[in-house]
């Protein structure tokens, strides 16, 4: 396993008539193997665009993003990748979805079919194998995402979003299973979120990200994934310390909003 | 079988109208009674509304069956066949009238003499303007003037009563009397007495109402048959003795001797006037001739007295009464079951006219798809669908390309000195890849439908191959789109028709142009449909499929194809409709078979049954496919709308 660096990473947009938007702004920080960080900032502030990068969807204008000792030039299998909604296939099964990186990379059948059935079992969906997915719940369907990505074995797994379209009861249990993943398997997580109890209660490490130009604004370290594996989440989220934070890190935001309403 | 159920066409004909009637009122009642029952009805807008319904699909077909066999005549032909019989003799009766009911304002809005005084009047009066453009001296201009008003006198002349002669009044009162007694005739209950035995074996010889093509059995048959027939040969002897009668009195041939005299003088003047513009002789010449084509109108002395007809005119209205009467339920008959026509008697034979015509009955339809079904029948010698028993051979030969043989090594072998030639390897492969072999017979579908169908199919499979990967590339590429998008859509949206005369001489009448006519249509629409599935794909779906380690093929080939199916699919569906409807305008133009070949010569011969044969065996094709593909796409592609 390895580190993830970024090194003085910025991104610059062009937009019509000249105008540029440095979406990132010399960003630098290290993620340990096995850190579990959640990135949170107001729309606009270059979230997306830093996991994309990350992802190596996207190149940044100047900068560098490495894991391990290798640059990232692209997309790779290393990175593993959970999105919002909508990325699954929806034209095969649940397992033939899970399957589908160890197909690509031709795997033996029988042996990811086992692979497969103990993914399926980890995320809670045993026996919906043959299933479609487009008769899934969104709950269910974001199971299968993360399934889909942990099989391929990523050193990196990149969040974006993941349960944002999700009701809020189907939301605390896929963060306990996120929690739960974590603590097994010891992945580095980056996840992306708009909710702050989310990006609390899930994240070790925590961005607030600022926008124009996009910046980590503020770092924490989190004491609450640790014990959120072991403890009711409910709970964890009715601590005092939980509420304070959280009230602190929403007036930084609610604070930066106003001050782009200013600008506008 | 069939001639069985054809003898009692008109019983099973009568069944099927009554039943479709009964179909109809109960669906409507049945429709009523779930309206009030379900409980989705009860808010405007809710699409649910909308779902089940199969008894009102029910209803729209009856109601379809009902308007063809109403308006094709064939349920009046089911309820009373003798109907058209009888009325092809009031139908003689008419058209012996009708010279003399012409020159009456019955149907038209003037009397005949009326219009033609008018008609005359208004040439006169043009070719009076005329005069002024003609170059004429003053003198020459005075003649010409006098020579129309010389004209206008002797029209004037004949409406007046007083030039009328003793002997035209006495050939009016001789018609009116015919006319009277005819009239009179037609009322008496023993007219015209028992037919004679050749007007019997007439009857007996008559074929059946629809037997042969829209011909209606011509002799009498019936005592009101009889009273017709007869009528209406007396009738056409008095109308042709009234269109001999001329108003001809001493006055007006007077007049007309003087004005044919003028009219000469008149041509001499225009013909010699040296010094004159070329282009003016010719006016001069055209003023004349119209002035002896309205003279010699006139001479025909058909316009009479105003008032000197009124008794013809009052008898023949009593005549039409007399008629009208007669024909007693008939009348009834012809207007409420037989619409949009009636039957007309020609110089020799009565026909159907109006939609009885141009619609043919479904029984006759139905008969004439059994005759033509019948694959040693066909059409044009050729069955509509059947199979035929064909050589194995030909199939390699299809399959094998010849050059095959060329590749062997060696030469192929000649001929010695006895003729005898000596196969080697290199001909025996030949013989194979050009199916020249004995061979055991495998059966294989042939007929019109079977041709049209399979030039469709061809079209569409070439369509597929090269229009989807273009169309998916087109889609992921700014080259190829850019590169390929002014070809595609200069040449789509030119009508495939446009096309047809250019695609049929570059690769003839054959199977090639129609199919690549084809291929045009259906490459289009796939070109565009993959296209748009493909720029339709989540952009979360490839970036996932990135970050699980596809390549670049497998991509292309596990996610964004899968991806566009739903649309290709739906394109695939509009191509097969765009398809026909051009194969068959195609098969029109040129070609030897066809669905589209047979409508051709169908539409030259006017056998309008062949033509609604061919209408629905394409209707029901079309539905065929179209079910076949909804079947595809709810299989294939469960998930569309869903992802």
């Amino acid at each position: 396993m390895s580190d993830l660096v970024a090194k003085d990473l910025s991104m610059v947009f062009d937009v019509g008539s000249g105008g540029q938007v440095h979406a990132l702004n010399n960003i630098n920080f290290t993620l340990k193997s096995g850190e579990l960080l959640s990135v949170l900032g107001p729309s606009g502030c270059g979230k997306t665009t830093l996991l994309n990068i990350i992802a190596g969807f996207n190149h940044p204008t100047s900068g560098g993003v490495y894991l391990g000792d290798e640059e990232i030039k692209g997309p790779g299998v290393n990175r593993g990748m959970v999105f919002q909604q909508g990325a699954l296939f929806e034209w095969l099964t649940v397992s033939e979805n899970v399957d589908f990186g160890l197909r690509m990379k031709g795997t033996d059948p029988k042996k990811s079919r086992k692979m497969v059935d103990e993914w399926l079992d980890i995320v809670g969906l045993a026996g919906f194998g043959d299933v479609p997915t487009y008769q899934l719940s969104g709950g269910m369907q974001q199971r299968i995402a993360l399934a889909r990505c942990l099989i391929n074995d990523p050193d990196l797994i990149l969040m974006d979003e993941p349960l944002g379209a999700l009701d809020a009861l189907t939301r605390e249990k896929m963060q306990s299973l996120v929690l739960k993943i974590w603590k097994e398997t010891g992945k580095t997580i980056m996840i992306i979120t708009h909710s702050v109890e989310e990006a609390l209660l899930l994240g070790e490490r925590l961005f607030v990200m600022a926008p124009r130009p996009g910046r980590i604004h503020k770092e924490y370290n989190l004491p609450f994934a640790d014990r959120g594996v072991t403890e009711d989440t409910r709970d964890i989220k009715n601590g005092d310390d939980f509420i304070h934070t959280r009230e602190e890190i929403l007036t930084m935001i609610w604070d930066m909003e106003e001050e782009i309403m200013g600008q506008v | 079988m069939f001639d069985f159920l054809f003898e009692y066409r008109g019983v099973i004909v009568g069944t099927i109208f009554v039943a479709l009637i009964a179909a109809v009122i109960w669906a409507f009642f049945y429709g009523r009674k779930l309206i009030r029952t379900e409980k989705n009805d009860a808010v405007f807008g809710n699409p649910a509304r909308a779902l089940g319904g199969w008894h009102w699909v029910i209803t729209g077909v009856s109601a379809i069956l009902i308007v063809w066999l109403y308006f094709s005549w064939d349920a009046a032909r089911a309820f009373h066949p003798k109907a058209a019989n009888e009325l092809c003799q009031v139908a003689k009766l008419s058209s012996a009238v009708n010279p003399i009911r012409s020159t009456f304002p019955l149907e038209k809005e003037f009397l005949k003499g009326t219009s033609l005084l008018v008609r005359e009047n208004a040439q006169l009066s043009e070719l009076e303007e005329r005069v002024e453009r003609l170059g004429f001296s003053e003198t020459e201009k005075a003649k010409a003037k006098e020579t129309i008003d010389l004209m206008r006198a002797a029209i004037t002349g004949m409406t007046s009563p007083e030039y009328l002669d003793a002997e035209t009044s006495s050939q009016f009162k001789s018609i009116e009397a015919r006319i009277d007694d005819l009239t009179a005739k037609l009322a008496d209950e023993n007219y015209p007495g028992e037919p004679t035995t050749e007007q019997v074996a007439a009857a007996e010889k008559n074929a059946r109402w629809g037997d042969s093509g829209n011909e209606i059995p011509n002799a009498p048959a019936s005592p009101r048959g009889y009273k017709f027939d007869a009528a209406a040969k007396e009738m056409k002897s008095i109308a042709s003795d009234f269109s001999k009668i001329r108003n001809k009195n001493e006055n007006f041939l007077a007049q007309i001797e003087k004005l044919k005299a003028q009219i000469a003088s008149l041509d001499e003047l225009a013909q010699a006037s040296p010094g004159v513009d070329e282009l003016l002789v010719q006016n001069r010449a055209d003023f004349v001739k119209g002035l002896t084509r309205v003279l010699r109108r006139v001479d025909d002395g058909n316009i009479f007295p105003p008032d000197a007809l009124n008794n013809v005119q009052a008898a023949l209205v009593k005549l039409d009464d007399e008629q009208k009467s007669q024909q007693g339920g008939l009348r009834f008959y012809d207007t409420f079951m037989m619409p949009g026509g009636q039957i007309t008697s020609g110089s020799s034979s009565c026909s159907e006219q109006g939609s009885g015509r141009w619609l043919p009955k479904p029984s006759d339809t139905l008969r004439t798809f059994a005759r033509i079904s019948n694959p040693e029948i066909g059409y044009k010698g050729y069955p509509l669908l059947w199979y035929k028993m064909k050589p194995f051979g030909e199939m390699v030969d299809f399959v094998l390309p010849d050059f095959i043989s060329s590749l062997v090594p060696g030469k192929f072998p000649r001929h010695d000195e006895n003729g005898i030639v000596t196969p080697n390897f290199k001909s025996k492969v030949h013989d194979i890849v050009t199916g020249n072999f004995e061979s055991f017979k495998v059966p294989m579908p042939s007929g019109h439908v079977w041709d049209s169908l399979l030039r469709v199919l061809a079209g569409l499979f070439f369509g597929i191959i090269l229009g989807v990967p273009l169309g998916l590339f087109m889609g992921l590429s700014r080259f190829s789109k850019g590169f390929f998008d002014p070809m595609i859509e200069l040449y789509r949206p030119v009508p495939p028709l446009a096309w047809a005369p250019l695609i049929l001489t570059i690769f003839g009448i054959g199977d090639d142009g129609k199919i690549f006519l084809l291929f045009m249509v259906a490459f289009a629409i796939m070109v565009i449909s993959a296209r748009t599935g493909a720029t339709g794909t989540h952009l979360s779906k490839i970036h996932a499929a990135h970050s699980l380690g596809a390549t670049n093929r497998q991509i292309l080939r596990k996610v964004i194809l899968p991806n566009s199916l739903p649309e290709i699919l739906t394109g695939i569906r509009i191509a097969i409709g765009v398809c026909w409807g051009t194969l068959v305008a195609a098969e029109m133009l040129a070609g030897t078979t066809g669905i589209g070949f047979v409508e051709n010569v169908a539409r030259k011969q006017s056998d309008y049954e062949i033509i609604w044969t061919t209408i629905i065996i394409l209707g029901l094709l079309g539905l065929l496919f179209d079910l076949m593909m909804r079947w595809i796409i709810d299989k294939v592609i469960p998930w569309r709308g869903k992802g």
